[in-house]
């Protein structure tokens, strides 16, 4: 170890983890050990809501070329998106269900 | 040396313990069975975590005649599959090393108050856990060896400094109080060979009792028999040391 090189954003949004569907809350964005990739050190971003436990979590492990690749593609689709006029507001949470 | 014909018995199981603050965490203990005295063992885990490549090791520490005690450094982060735990302290930049240091303690008090141990404890630790036994061999009287495995951010730059990890470890050298194994690796990136040699040079500087072993062809976790950085010559060589280096500090001839 270690680099403890992390960065945590607050997002919204939707993950699909091993409990089924889960709200979003955090981003961490870290370059340090990852648990799977045959690397020693990988992009990895763990996408969670830690209110719901250790276990709300959607786990991606890259390499730094892959990792920069997917940002590009991110920002170009999005400047797609915004050019096409479908950029929406963040949806609103069902005040009932709470998803 | 093991003969077939002697007997051999192992207990391995969950318990607690007060670690930092008289906190109450769990942790892994394994010791051989019998009168003893046994030496003891505290194994600092790494940052993928309380994994089960940390049970394996207590258990083989107390086949190798000790008793060996893996506190959950990660205690306080809630409960959940290892990764997923240490996921959540990755992305929390690490756990504080004040915490860390206590927990460690907390392992060597509770081995030091047994019956069966004779007295005489070491710690070692792989990764960021070579860096948490470095750590508390420096900052807790009582250890009577450390092994540092690769322990990386052992010399820090004033900017990696956060107030979890407020202090190079090598700043406290000349506290050490225990001889020092080191296992390093030729193309580690952290620590490179560059680091290791200025921890080497601060336990010149203080006079401190220590060995060094830099692998060639070996990178970090060259014992992890599970990732793709295993080598195997290296780490069996390295076991070899790591036990014999015991032998000598903690279980000496009568």
């Amino acid at each position: 170890m270690c680099t403890m090189i992390v960065q945590q954003v607050e997002i919204e949004g939707s993950g699909k983890g091993v409990g089924g569907w889960f709200n979003l809350q955090q981003a961490n964005v870290s370059y340090d050990h990852p648990f799977n990739l045959p690397l020693e050190h990988a992009l990895n971003i763990d996408f969670v809501n830690q209110a719901q436990g250790t276990g709300a979590r959607v786990a991606v492990e890259l390499d730094a070329a892959s990792a920069r690749a997917l940002v590009e593609a991110i920002l170009a689709v999005l400047r797609r998106a915004e050019a096409g006029g479908y950029l929406e507001s963040p949806a609103q949470v069902n005040p009932v269900t709470g998803s | 040396m093991y003969q077939t014909n002697m007997y051999e018995g192992m207990l391995a199981e969950t318990i607690t313990l007060q670690g930092y603050n008289g906190e109450i965490i769990n942790a892994y203990f394994a010791r051989p069975l019998g009168p003893g005295p046994f030496p003891g063992m505290v194994l600092a885990h790494h940052l993928p975590g309380w994994d089960e490549w940390y049970r394996e090791a207590t258990r083989k520490f107390a086949h190798h005649g000790y008793a060996t005690i893996s506190p959950n450094l990660y205690f306080r982060e809630g409960h959940g599959t290892p990764e997923d735990v240490a996921a959540k302290v990755r992305g929390a930049g690490g756990i504080s090393d004040d915490q860390a240091v206590g927990d460690i303690q907390g392992a060597l008090q509770v081995l030091l108050s047994l019956p069966y141990v004779n007295g005489r404890v070491g710690v070692f630790g792989t990764c960021s856990g070579g860096r948490h036994a470095f750590l508390a061999a420096c900052r807790v009287k009582g250890f009577a060896a450390v092994v540092d495995c690769w322990g990386g951010r052992v010399t820090m730059e004033k900017e990696e400094l956060t107030s979890k990890q407020p202090v190079a470890p090598v700043d406290y050298t000349q506290d050490l109080s225990c001889p020092l194994l080191g296992l390093f690796g030729e193309e580690d990136q952290s620590p490179t060979p560059a680091q290791v040699a200025q921890l080497e040079e601060a336990l010149k500087k203080h006079g401190k009792s220590y060995e060094f072993h830099m692998y060639p062809k070996a990178g970090h976790g060259f014992f992890y028999y599970h990732r793709p950085v295993y080598r195997q010559e290296q780490a069996v060589d390295g076991w070899a040391k790591l036990f014999a280096f015991l032998e000598k500090h903690l279980n000496p001839p009568k």
